[in-house]
């Protein structure tokens, strides 16, 4: 699991306050509307992490659920932007929830 | 490499001038349709990137006595190979080298709309940023400041409000100042993570001399390392294999490089958005946030989207129905009594050829313009507004489980009107393979004009049933569209085809501009395609129903009928009936005015329950509507098809499918209901 060492150590460097090593990350799919988290990995192939990253998903970037209805694709809002996800999509997003 | 998107050489030397030659870059929902429109008016060229089905734009205008050649780039959030939109936009930018990219970018969403100039700044043409819907962003209380943001990138940023057309030719003005100058200092541009700036030299001292011209070697380490997959197998082939091979070792030890390039960007855009940025806390709840609450609830937006949909057909029928039938009296009508009368002396077959070939052509052309237009217009507008994507949101997890994308959902139900712009409409779907699934499924739905067929020949051979007859052949081919989607989501186009990941744009006031100019393009567009094709089939189908005796009983269609009758007999059908449905590819409607001739009934109903009963039994009757519904659509649907796939080859592979499709469904429901009577 290299490639998901190096992101974690990029995580940590971007966001000091972070706990260091730490292993409690959800599925951005497991957000309640309104928690925020922040983004710790992606997993999937090169096209979606790039796609992903160009929405503003990236290691370090927080993320607030808009809607998350328990089913069916969710609102995520990042860097002032409204994204829709599919679950499939949310859930190869790892992140660290606040509070 | 890509040869594709050369500049025509009429457009861009005309009489040995120069032409400044201008692209516009941006990410989607930025307003950059409507800035595209402010500069070139009604001088645009809509047509197709060589070999792609992406829509290309460009226009030739005058500003302060220069001639500007300006091409609007697909929209697009960044420059992977992911998508043939970013691929189009990159190559053009390398391959062109335009005098000046200008890239508009939303104010409401700073930092992800920088992440495409951070990709932009890595290109060779220097570039000047337009900041557009400040009006916008005030409202969601965001404020920029451009000089702050200008000094920061080192490139001009030019406040706008392209809606109101406030300061789009400020825009441009910089953007010609910089085509003849230069930029005015060096651009500030994104470095790559700290991490990985060894391993990025070292990749670009490996490849360098072999990097082919015109594309910058920085550029294409940085994609290499990246593990962009056009580049890299491009490079792959012009490079020795002893050095691939250790460019290839270097990457195989960095194999997240992607996110340190994206990470190495936004470091970027946080720097220079420092001190230009400032984000109020409103207090109060904006205007987006109001509207979502309802618009993508999961029920009440199931509520919101039934009431938009009712909205629309509403219109359709209130406004598109007269306006068809008015069209069809007073203006093909006339032409058609017109051309009677004056070839009233002249041979029959000419004034057939006029009346009933052309001007049947004419008239099946002219019927679809008033429904185009309605349905262009409300989904321009829907677009415009940003509720589009609130609709795909909604329908998603109904769609996903055909295959389908959201985005599906709303093309395909306008088929439920005409098949046309549902097809044409398909183009808002972003992944590739998921659109071009939707437009091969579209046919599925049964349009006007076939429901109009069904119900008038229910109620004439089933006039106990003709209700549940009904309902039940409209939602035959429903069930199959579900039934090929699911297949084809598991078995044809295997992996994550419906990856659902969309922006859900701040809802805005509409551009009435953009919206009617787009009206106006597709409108042209299809009568363009379709015009030929239309008046063409319908010339072949008169000419086969008339040649050589001038009776259709006698003519080569009957014989084809009769020769396809073993065919026909297996669902029950005899010849009259296989041309009917034959002839149901001029227009929907043609398949009950066939019957009528071929059995002297004529077409009204009346006539037609009274003559129609005694030539069909109760399982040839279904079998013959079931392979009506199922069966191609008309020649119109099709020319789209060609259109929107882009090749003959799908369009073609659909009529065979829908054909054979239709063949069993008559032949299973004819050999069903004889072995186990209804």
């Amino acid at each position: 699991m290299h490639h998901d060492e190096q992101a974690e150590e990029h995580s940590q460097a971007l966001n000091e306050t972070l706990p260091a090593g730490g292993d409690n990350f959800v599925s951005l799919a497991d957000l309640l509307p309104g928690q925020s988290g922040t983004v710790l990995r992606l997993s999937g192939g090169r096209g979606f992490v790039g796609r992903m990253a160009a929405l503003g998903f990236t290691p370090g970037a927080e993320v607030t659920m808009v809607r998350n209805p328990g089913r069916g694709p969710v609102i995520v809002s990042v860097l002032d932007t409204s994204v829709a996800l599919g679950r499939g999509q949310a859930s190869r997003v790892h992140v660290r929830p606040k509070g | 490499m890509h040869q594709q998107g050369a500049p025509r050489p009429s457009l861009v030397q005309e009489k040995g001038e120069k032409i400044l030659s201008i692209a516009l870059a941006g990410q989607p929902n930025v307003g950059k349709s409507t800035v595209f429109n402010l500069l070139t008016g009604l001088n645009q060229h809509v047509g197709n990137w060589p070999g792609k089905t992406v829509e290309r734009r460009e226009g030739v205008f005058e500003h302060h006595g220069e001639r500007i050649h300006l091409v609007d780039l697909p929209g697009t959030y960044c420059l992977t190979a992911a998508s043939p939109e970013e691929m189009i936009a990159r190559d053009y930018i390398v391959q062109n080298r335009p005098d000046v990219v200008m890239v508009v970018i939303n104010a409401a969403s700073l930092e992800r709309n920088l992440y495409l100039v951070a990709e932009l700044l890595a290109l060779p043409s220097p570039i000047v940023i337009g900041l557009n819907m400040m009006d916008v962003a005030e409202q969601e209380g965001v404020l920029v400041d451009p000089q702050k943001l200008a000094a920061a990138i080192g490139v001009p940023v030019i406040p706008m409000v392209a809606s109101k057309n406030r300061g789009v030719h400020d825009f441009l003005d910089a953007a010609l100042k910089v085509a003849h100058e230069g930029l005015p200092q060096e651009p500030s541009r994104p470095e790559i993570r700290a991490d990985h700036r060894d391993v990025l030299k070292a990749i670009e001292a490996l490849l360098g001399e072999w990097v082919p011209a015109p594309y910058p070697a920085d550029w294409v380490a940085l994609k290499v390392l990246e593990g962009d997959t056009e580049i890299t197998a491009r490079m792959k082939a012009v490079t020795p294999p002893d050095i691939w091979a250790r460019v290839e070792s270097l990457l195989r030890q960095h194999e997240d490089a992607l996110i340190a390039v994206a990470g190495g960007r936004y470091a970027w855009i946080r720097r220079v958005t420092q001190g230009a940025l400032i984000k109020a806390h409103l207090g109060h709840v904006t205007l987006t946030q109001r509207l979502d609450a309802w618009a993508t609830h999961p029920l009440w937006g199931l509520v919101v989207l039934a009431a938009v949909l009712a909205v629309v057909f509403g219109l359709t029928y209130a406004v598109g129905g007269p306006l068809q039938s008015w069209v069809e009296r007073h203006i093909v009508g006339a032409l058609a009594k017109g051309a009677a009368r004056l070839l009233q002396n002249g041979p029959v077959w000419l004034s057939g050829l006029v009346v009933d070939g052309i001007l049947g052509g004419v008239g099946t052309l002219i019927s679809f313009l008033p429904i185009l237009a309605i349905f262009f217009a409300t989904m321009g507008f829907l677009e415009d507004v940003g509720y589009m994507a609130r609709a795909a949101y909604i329908m998603d997890r109904f769609m996903h489980a055909l295959g389908l994308h959201g985005k599906s959902f709303m093309p395909l139900f306008l088929g439920f009107g005409c098949n046309v712009p549902a097809i044409m409409g398909t183009r808002i779907i972003e992944s590739h393979p998921s659109r071009l699934l939707t437009i091969l499924l579209a046919p599925l739905v049964p349009c006007t004009a076939r429901l109009a067929v069904l119900t008038v020949l229910a109620h004439a051979l089933f006039p106990q049933k003709a209700l549940l007859v009904t309902v039940s052949l409209t939602a035959l081919p429903l069930l199959v569209l579900a039934g090929v989607g699911a297949f084809a989501q598991r078995f044809v186009f295997k992996g994550d085809q419906a990856a659902f990941i969309m922006e859900m744009p701040l809802y805005h006031q509409p551009n009435w501009r953009t919206i009617g100019i787009g009206i106006w393009q597709r409108l042209v567009a299809f009568l363009r395609k379709a015009a030929t094709v239309i008046l063409a089939v319908s010339v072949i189908i008169w000419a086969l129903s008339t040649l050589p005796y001038g009776e259709i009983e006698t003519s080569l269609l009957a014989a084809v009928g009769r020769f396809l009758e073993p065919v026909g007999a297996l669902m029950g059908l005899e010849w009259r009936q296989v041309v009917a449905i034959l002839t149901s590819f001029v227009a929907k409607e043609n398949a009950v005015a066939t019957l009528g001739v071929l059995y002297g009934a004529g077409e009204s109903a009346e006539a037609l329950s009274v003559v129609l009963p005694s030539h069909f039994t109760v399982a040839s009757g279904l079998a013959f509507l079931v392979a009506e519904m199922l069966f191609i659509p008309c020649v119109a649907t099709v020319v789209v098809i060609r259109q929107e796939t882009g090749s003959w080859k799908w369009a073609l592979g659909e009529i065979a499918f829908l054909a054979l499709l239709a063949f069993l469904g008559g032949t299973i429901t004819y050999q069903l209901v004889r072995l186990w009577p209804i």
